[in-house]
């Protein structure tokens, strides 16, 4: 018996033995939920809903270390903290509450009871641990009826225990991933809360996206308000005492004049400033290739950039790119006191890759500068994510994807892919159910009544083929039909 | 002087036409987007042209990507790009083919007209001219190349303004120096950068700009 097989006999054990305690916990908690509903002790519910989800909870992490498959988590997020109004008291439907203890309860009670995942778990901790238990406890549960066989006298047990530690090479891996497998469709999030998750996520990015524009928004009107727009009104100012000095000191008139047009080239030079902060203007000529490369020139790091961009992304998406990457630049020269810095962006299929890194002293904290923080934000409306490795001593590295920077052109269906998947979905349940299994249900009862099953028309010896042949017909067209749509979603993923 | 102009504000490219006349310029073709440039530069061969770089029908860098083109056919074909914004990586292409009567300034520059036809000669004549801030920038990235920590004050001013484009003589002007002290002063420039001296003015500056760029 090598290791591989000793470890996973070993985690099989644990795993029966897992299911063992399941059995205890889901009959507290059962017997907790039975007590709410039987008796209305809903004080109950939510201690008993908290066992069995820690008991779940357990699990997953458990068939994630062992059986390597990664189980999400399934729960609709919890609701908020209740809200007083502004006289101070909490309102809940028509009723008034003067601490929010109720009302927090209610919330949390129909929150637990409204999420399939609760019911989910149940059904895992019960049916679902039993059989994953006793396939993981197959062996175990062989040599011990083998073993009080052979104490009891009969040679059979023998065979059992020979039986179990034969099959262990195969049967101990087989069974974890099995295990991994109930759990994963019993523990695992429903298409309903995955979307309720999503929508959830996606609010919170909205909302900080569009917090951090008006903000922006603010910075840009204030900037121009104090900068070029006063700047403005000096040159105009000083162009009108220009005109009263004119004839009477003409000298004094030019060297006013003089000084407007300094004004005005002040002014020019903050709206350019400005412009830089909210659109690089090379980026609107060149894209983000050349944008980053014409910031690397003007870097005072030794700065290295290898682009490798198929096309254009989105211009919003382009921007976050520009200013994450303008962000990270800074962020060495100021923090990680670097002297050379690498820029590498690059196409991962419709994905954008973005790695900078450099070669100062590491040690970057996301949790203490904002700088890592702000560009997570602006990165997360695009659903981009930001890793960091930044060990201190360096060198310091981060990478930032974003999905879907690049136009999905699905590609089109062949017309002739099209045309049969659409007729083997319409027909096939023709040749399959009436011409198929309902002939054949009237064949073997004898029944007279032909109606319009075809078979049944022709000569006694052609019957049978036919009904079978109609069976084989449908089945075939089903299996076509799924396998086409299957490979066109596969297709589409592969472009995602 | 004739000169071909393309810009495509109308009222920009009005007192730009009457910058250059009063100057004693002839406007051979004043054009306002990219293909009527390319086309009116190789029809004309000017002796200069000034382009903006953003111009119609794309909006990018039209003007630039026309020059380019046209400099392309036309080796040398002297051009004088005006910008709303300087970059490196511009000035780095427009200098790429290494012969000079290329200059590169901020739109703010037209105000000084004396200044702005000054370079529009120099250009002209084959000499180049940088926008102050190009090299300011230039010089940002080249802080820690080791030859041009170790220039003086004095140098490191003479060097900007060398690498602007301008003449020794100009140079002494700004600067209040004898022609023979800046003399002294770029000897000395080149010796520390390492670079072949050269009598010929044109060339001494295309070299600087080129080791400033070197990176």
């Amino acid at each position: 018996m090598n290791r591989r097989t000793a470890v996973a006999v070993r985690r099989g054990l644990a795993l029966f033995l897992l299911a063992l305690l399941g059995q205890v916990v889901a009959l507290v908690a059962l017997v907790g939920i039975l007590l709410t509903f039987l008796f209305g002790m809903i004080f109950l519910f939510p201690p008993a809903v908290r066992l069995a989800r820690a008991m779940a909870g357990l699990n997953r992490r458990v068939v994630r270390e062992w059986c390597g498959v990664d189980v999400e988590e399934p729960y609709l997020p919890a609701p908020p903290p209740p809200v007083p109004q502004r006289d101070g008291w909490y309102r809940e439907g028509r009723s008034l509450y003067k601490t929010p203890r109720i009302p927090a309860f209610n919330q949390r009670l129909s929150w637990l009871m409204k999420d399939s995942a609760t019911w989910h778990d149940l059904a895992f901790l019960v049916p679902g641990m039993w059989a994953g238990g006793l396939i993981a406890g197959a062996p175990l549960l062989l040599v011990v009826l083998g073993v009080a066989q052979l104490v009891g006298g009969t040679a059979l047990g023998l065979v059992w225990v020979a039986l179990a530690v034969a099959s262990a090479p195969w049967y101990a891996p087989w069974a974890l991933r099995s295990y991994g497998q109930i759990a994963r469709a019993l523990l695992g999030p429903t298409e309903k809360a995955r979307l309720a998750r999503r929508v959830s996520t996606l609010a919170r990015a909205r909302t900080e996206v569009v917090d951090s524009q008006a903000a922006e928004l603010r910075r840009i009107e204030r900037d121009l308000h104090d900068g070029a727009q006063a700047r403005l009104v000096a040159v105009g100012m000083t162009i009108g005492a220009a005109e009263q000095l004119m004839e009477s000191d003409p000298a004094a008139a030019k060297a006013l004049l003089a000084k407007a047009r300094d004004a005005s080239s002040d002014a020019l030079q903050e709206i350019r400033r400005l412009v830089r902060g909210i659109h690089p203007p090379v980026l609107a000529e060149r894209g983000l290739g050349d944008a980053v490369r014409a910031m690397a020139l003007d870097s005072p790091l030794r700065t290295h950039v290898t682009v490798d961009l198929a096309a254009r992304p989105d211009p919003p998406l382009e921007s976050a790119a520009y200013f994450a990457v303008s962000e990270l630049l800074t962020n060495a020269v100021r923090h990680g006191g670097a002297t050379e810095a690498w820029i590498d962006l690059s196409h991962q299929g419709t994905a954008l890759r973005i790695m900078v890194s450099d070669d100062g002293q590491g040690g970057a904290d996301p949790s203490r500068g904002t700088g890592l923080q702000g560009i997570e934000r602006r990165i997360a409306a695009f659903d981009g994510v930001l890793a960091l490795s930044s060990p201190a001593g360096g060198p310091t590295t981060v990478t930032i994807e974003l999905p879907r920077a690049f136009e999905v052109r699905l590609p089109p269906i062949p017309k002739w892919r099209a045309i049969t998947m659409a007729l083997c979905w319409a027909l096939c349940w023709i040749p399959l159910i009436p011409q198929g299994f309902v002939t054949m249900g009237f064949k073997l009862a004898g029944a007279s009544e032909k109606a319009w099953f075809l078979a049944l028309y022709l000569p006694e010896p052609w019957q049978w083929p036919v009904i079978v042949g109609m069976i084989a017909l449908g089945a075939t067209m089903l299996t076509v039909a799924s396998v086409l749509t299957a490979q066109h979603r596969e297709e589409g993923a592969s472009c995602e | 002087m004739r000169v071909v102009l393309a810009e495509d504000l109308h009222l920009l490219r009005e007192g730009l036409v009457h910058l250059l006349r009063a100057h004693g310029c002839e406007v051979v073709a004043a054009v306002e987007s990219g293909p009527e440039l390319l086309d009116a530069l190789v029809r004309e061969r000017p002796d200069v042209a000034v382009v903006d770089v953003r111009l119609p029908p794309t909006f990018t860098d039209e003007g630039l990507q026309a020059s380019l083109a046209a400099r392309r056919r036309i080796p040398g074909l002297p051009i004088l790009v005006l910008s709303q914004h300087v970059e490196q990586l511009y000035a780095r292409e427009l200098l790429a083919d290494g012969t000079g009567g290329i200059g590169y300034l901020l739109k703010d520059r037209v105000f000084n007209g004396e200044q702005f036809i000054d370079a529009v000669r120099r250009v002209a004549a084959g000499g180049t001219a940088m926008d102050p801030e190009v090299i300011a920038k230039l010089l940002v990235s080249n802080a820690r190349n080791e030859p041009v920590g170790r220039l003086t004050p004095r140098e490191r001013e003479v060097l900007e303004l060398m690498a602007e484009g301008r003449s020794n003589t100009a140079i002494g002007q700004r600067l209040y120096l004898s022609d023979s002290a800046v003399g002294k002063h770029t000897a000395s420039i080149f010796a520390k950068l390492g670079l072949a001296p050269s009598d010929d003015d044109n060339r001494r500056v295309l070299a600087v700009l080129a080791f400033l760029n070197g990176r």
